[in-house]
């Protein structure tokens, strides 16, 4: 047993202060002001998935921003020859001479008929060469129809040239094209519907929260009567009671407005919740109490710790926007052609004849799935993020 | 003292959550043991390790937390062949968490009651429903008699009318009533330690008053030993028998509650007595805080852990040695650098 | 709790009829209707039009009275006689039409939700008590797949499947030598063989979303502190985990299984259009494409209906379920 030692004995063992221990609590301060955007976006970083995902999403919108650029050829421009051509690889380097040297082209069709079905089917040429080139001359546009130009990030040195890089439908139309068109209606279907669920959300969510009472109850029972329709049924008979003959701009916002009726509740409950949820508060109060004025809680207080659950909502409710818009222009309750979206596209696919004559036709598909995969990955992640104090 | 004495001996207990940030060292090297039918409290600030302390005996630490070394000896007297009582020592920490062993120990033998009766309870199955499946599992009885003895135990705990309280929903009850039901459950096996996970720090005083004053009766009609962990120093001095203080997962300090509070030694427990205040003590005077945080978990410090905020530490060498065990009186146990022999360390 | 269903049920009264007025309100609002153009048609073919049987059919109806009377006379027969109108397109009673396909229809949806719900619950269990693990992983980002591929894709991507490598045709649900065939052994065999697949498809639509409810659910459950009390009483975990926590996690679930009545009599309208299956899905789409307004009329007032009253079992279901509920 060691000898046990009376500390009172020894008076040079008392207190001493040294720098090394007030370092931890630096690290702390410093964390303390990072502010809550930051805090979120440091959680948002970390989540690998999410961050791809939002690339891709800014890609998308790009792109459908800027799809004339995108676009080989106007999207409703037919060439009955090329019923049904089949996609086309790319080659980049040209070995025909013995020598490799850089020039892309792709290979040009033979048609043969069969002589039982009397079909026309294409069989690559490998004989043919397209070239083609980037920032090609094609069709005139106007970039966000403002600037005049007739440039494009690929196309055929030869505009004649069949140049089908996915395949061409049933009247010869370019796939690819048709699909970048498609983009600019289905993404932004997606936005300006979300958009008006927004505003019918926070406003009548946030009357709801603010006023309580009178006000909410009536709210509150509207919303819960618009939610126990069935929104399947709803949508196909509102989308089904626009007027066929109405311009397809006037159908697009129909399709618009039907898709944001049903989903605004949910948007707004959202909104209520929250709102009821802070009030309550500690920091809330606590703010009040030190006699901060009204405007400055809402602003400083409030608004951060909720406006990153609505930017996560709403990232969530874009999917569901475009799901549905794909599925009633798929049974063609929704938009029409002309019009391209990437459910008219897949209309084309409807029955199993042109599936498998035209397999490339389920295209548009891949493309609505990686468009809602990654708004719902990046509404994860934003969600998650949103709340930077949780675990 | 007589070996057979001992219920449950913890040593060197190592309990470590594998996290991705990190791995935390909860309990880091946890020694202490507990008689038959005595109180012992385990007293600390919170995250010292005290709940998972209790949770690694029950082996139900939620993962990523782990036991990684130490034993749990349990003590049991099961009937010998020659009809006197034989002695069996089990090592908890050997039983893996879902083993039948560890099942038939726990809520038989160990049974444990929880911070919060709010939420320690079923919010959809009864009192009854919850009290009697205990009953059930570890004895050989019909549904009945089951809740019988449920009933029985209702009574014993205090509840009023336990007839009709047998049916009913914790959220039809109290605070302090269903912190009766939850003793009541831990109790209608009649296990030898009951581990009371601050029972009393959700409830009001005089509730927690009289949860304590119940906690004491029983102990003394059935003679379980009882690990009470707890923050409060004014709860330790109404009902230990012995105390173990601890600090960032080791037990710096442990002895008899006389000798803990007259002669504290670790200048932890001097500074967590000083802290408290006193009844007639002078008007005005300020109540001392202990200096500090507690160091961030991920990154504990070298040597002694409580040397960051240590007033009395000795420079050079709490910094870099973890103190032993130091026995400096009966029963008196001291993990501190100013009462070792330090001539084999420096 | 008799008065508390009591209660539901009255303030359903005031929900069905707000819904039989929207309904109205929307096979009304397209211009036009399938009767008049019927009727021009038939006569711009210079077929005779008996001006008589025109008559009654527009009295019947009230067509060209005001509309508060067209809807009077509309609900009311639904109401004493259980008649919901004929379909002008095909010249039936709308409830002899919906009755030939229901009962398969049911049929393929109750398969499916059952399938749907061996899949999904455990999965989701799994998922919330080994959250993280590989498999969680797995099961996680293939329910997001599931999530973001419409149904009427992996419908059709099977079906291109089935037709190019096993060479067989998925649409319909009878070979074609039993579609008039009368019921028998045989009959029912090949209604078997043709019914497994769009059931599989009609289950993944709905599987992915109802993991990710249950893992969530759970997620919240296995935290508390009262699975830790049943661990600590010396239940197994798989019996704690199964009588606690699980338990628990269901009731949000319950609160939303009414809606999958609705569910059953509609059918999965687009992977049955897909597929071509004799559903009642199909044949609403039909109705709202020809505005044929009694038939369609009928299931928008049907489906509402059977949601109302699908929140209604809901909501007794979870009182029956949740004490907290039910003592409130």
């Amino acid at each position: 047993m060691s000898q046990p030692t009376d500390p009172a004995a020894m008076p040079g063992q008392t207190p001493d202060i040294t720098a090394s221990e007030e370092a931890p609590q630096e690290v702390e301060a410093k964390i303390m002001v990072a502010s809550q955007w930051k805090l979120i976006w440091w959680k948002f970083r970390r989540h690998k998935l999410a961050m791809i995902s939002g690339i891709i999403v800014i890609a998308i919108y790009f792109v459908a921003a800027f799809a004339e650029f995108f676009e080989v050829f106007p999207p409703d421009q037919y060439a009955a020859r090329y019923t049904y051509a089949p996609p086309q690889t790319i080659h980049l380097i040209d070995m025909s001479d013995g020598t490799p040297r850089l020039a892309p082209y792709v290979n040009g069709y033979k048609v043969t008929i069969d002589s039982f079905s009397l079909r026309r089917t294409f069989v690559v040429d490998p004989e043919q060469k397209i070239p083609f080139r980037f920032f090609a001359k094609g069709f005139e546009y106007k970039l966000l129809g403002i600037i005049p130009w007739d440039r494009h990030l690929i196309g055929p040195v030869n505009p004649e040239d069949p140049f089908y890089l996915l395949g061409a439908d049933a009247l010869g139309r370019d796939l690819l094209s048709r699909m970048i068109a498609g983009g600019r209606i289905s993404m932004s279907i997606g936005l300006l519907g979300v958009a008006i669920s927004l505003i019918l959300g926070i406003l009548l969510g946030g009357l709801s929260g603010y006023y309580g009472g009178a006000v909410d109850n009536i709210i509150q029972r509207i919303i819960e009567f618009l939610r126990s329709l069935p929104t399947i049924p709803l949508w196909m008979s509102l989308a089904a009671a626009l007027p066929i003959t109405w311009p397809p701009l006037y159908v697009y916002f129909g399709i618009t407005i039907i898709l944001s009726f049903i989903g605004w509740t949910g948007l707004a409950r959202v909104v209520r919740g929250r709102f009821l949820a802070l009030r309550e508060e500690d920091f809330v109060l606590a703010a009040r109490l030190d006699g901060a004025p009204q405007i400055y809680l809402i602003m400083r207080h409030m608004v951060p710790s909720f406006l990153s659950h609505i930017i996560a909502s709403i990232t969530l409710a874009i999917p569901g926007m475009i799901l549905s818009e794909t599925a009633l222009s798929f049974l063609g309750l929704g938009l029409r052609p002309p019009v391209v979206s990437w459910g008219v596209l897949l209309q084309d696919a409807q029955n199993i004849r042109a599936v498998s004559t035209a397999p490339w036709l389920l295209i548009p598909g891949l493309a609505v799935v990686i468009a809602v995969l990654s708004l719902n990955f990046l509404g994860d992640g934003l969600r998650d993020a949103a709340d930077p104090y949780g675990r | 003292m007589a070996s057979d004495d001992k219920l449950i001996e913890v040593k060197n207990l190592k309990t470590h959550f594998f996290l991705d940030q990190g791995v935390v060292k909860a309990v880091d090297g946890v020694d202490f043991e507990i008689r038959r039918g005595e109180t012992l409290c385990i007293v600390g600030e919170s995250g010292c390790g005290k709940s998972i302390t209790a949770r690694s005996i029950m082996q139900i630490v939620d993962p990523p937390g782990r036991i990684v070394s130490g034993e749990i000896l349990l003590h049991r007297r099961i009937a010998g062949d020659s009809g006197g009582q034989v002695e069996d020592v089990i090592d908890l920490a050997k039983l893996g968490p879902n083993s039948r062993e560890i099942r038939s120990i726990r809520g038989k033998e160990v049974a444990m009651i929880f911070q919060e009766p709010m939420t320690s309870l079923s919010p959809v199955h009864t009192i009854g429903h919850q009290i009697s499946q205990a009953i059930t599992l570890h004895n050989k009885v019909t549904k009945a008699e089951a809740r019988q003895q449920t009933i029985e135990t209702l009574r014993l705990v205090g509840l009023p009318k336990p007839e009709l309280r047998v049916d009913s929903y914790p959220f039809q009850l109290s605070g302090g009533m269903r912190q009766r039901a939850m003793i009541a459950m831990a109790l209608s096996c009649h296990p030898n330690l009951l581990i009371a996970d601050e029972p009393t720090t959700a409830l009001d005083v005089t509730t927690q008053a009289q949860i304590l004053d119940l906690m004491l009766g029983l102990q003394e009609k059935l003679g379980m030993a009882i690990m009470f962990i707890t923050h409060d120093l004014g709860v330790v001095a109404e009902i230990a028998d012995r105390v173990a203080v601890m600090y960032l997962g080791l037990v710096v300090e442990s002895g008899d509650v006389y000798t803990i509070f007259s002669e504290p030694k670790h200048p932890y427990t001097r500074a967590l007595l000083r802290s408290i205040p006193q009844v007639g003590g002078k008007v005005r005077q300020r109540l001392d805080s202990i200096r500090g945080m507690v160091p961030d978990p991920y990154n504990r410090p070298q040597g002694c852990p409580f040397h960051t905020r240590c007033t009395e530490k000795i420079a050079g060498l709490c910094n870099r040695v973890l103190p032993e065990r130091v026995t400096i009186g009966e029963g008196h146990e001291v993990r501190c650098l100013l009462y070792s022999d330090r001539g084999d360390i420096a | 709790m008799l008065q508390y269903i009591a209660r539901r049920v009255l303030m359903m009264i005031p929900t069905l009829f707000a819904i039989s007025v929207v309904t109205f309100i929307i096979i009304q609002l397209p211009p036009g209707d399938f009767f008049t153009t019927y009727i021009s048609n038939l006569a711009a073919m210079g077929e005779s039009v008996d001006q008589t049987v025109v008559e009654a059919i527009k009295k019947e109806y009230g067509f060209g009275e005001p509309i508060y009377v067209q809807y009077g006379k509309w609900i009311w027969k639904i109401i004493t006689q259980g008649d919901f109108g004929r379909s002008f397109q095909r010249g039936r009673p709308v409830t002899e039409l919906i009755g030939d396909r229901l009962a398969l229809t049911v049929v393929l949806s109750l398969f499916a939700l059952i399938i749907t719900w061996v899949i999904a619950f455990p999965i989701g269990i799994y998922s919330a008590v080994r959250q993280y693990s590989i498999g969680d992983y797995i099961f996680t980002f293939l329910g997001f797949i599931g999530l973001a591929v419409p149904s009427f894709l992996i419908a059709l991507v099977l079906m291109y499947i089935a037709f190019k490598y096993f060479n067989q045709s998925v649409g319909g649900l009878f070979s074609p030598e039993f579609v008039d065939a009368p019921w028998n052994l045989a009959k029912l065999r090949d209604l078997l063989n043709h019914l497994w697949i769009p059931t599989i498809i009609i289950a993944l639509e709905g599987t992915a979303g109802l993991i990710r409810v249950m893992r969530a659910n759970l997620l919240d459950e296995l935290h508390k502190p009262y699975y830790t009390t049943a661990k600590a009483k010396g239940l197994s975990e798989f019996q704690a985990l199964i009588q606690y926590p699980v338990r628990v996690a269901l009731n949000p679930w319950i609160s939303s299984v009414g809606w999958v009545l609705p569910g059953l009599v509609s059918g999965a309208t687009i992977i049955s259009v897909v597929l071509s299956l004799p559903t009642t899905g199909p044949m609403q789409l039909q109705a709202l494409l020809n505005q044929d307004m009694y038939l369609a009329g009928s299931f928008v007032l049907l489906l509402s209906a059977l949601t109302v009253i699908g929140t209604l079992i809901s909501d007794i279901l979870l009182a029956w379920i949740d004490p907290r509920i039910r003592y409130q």
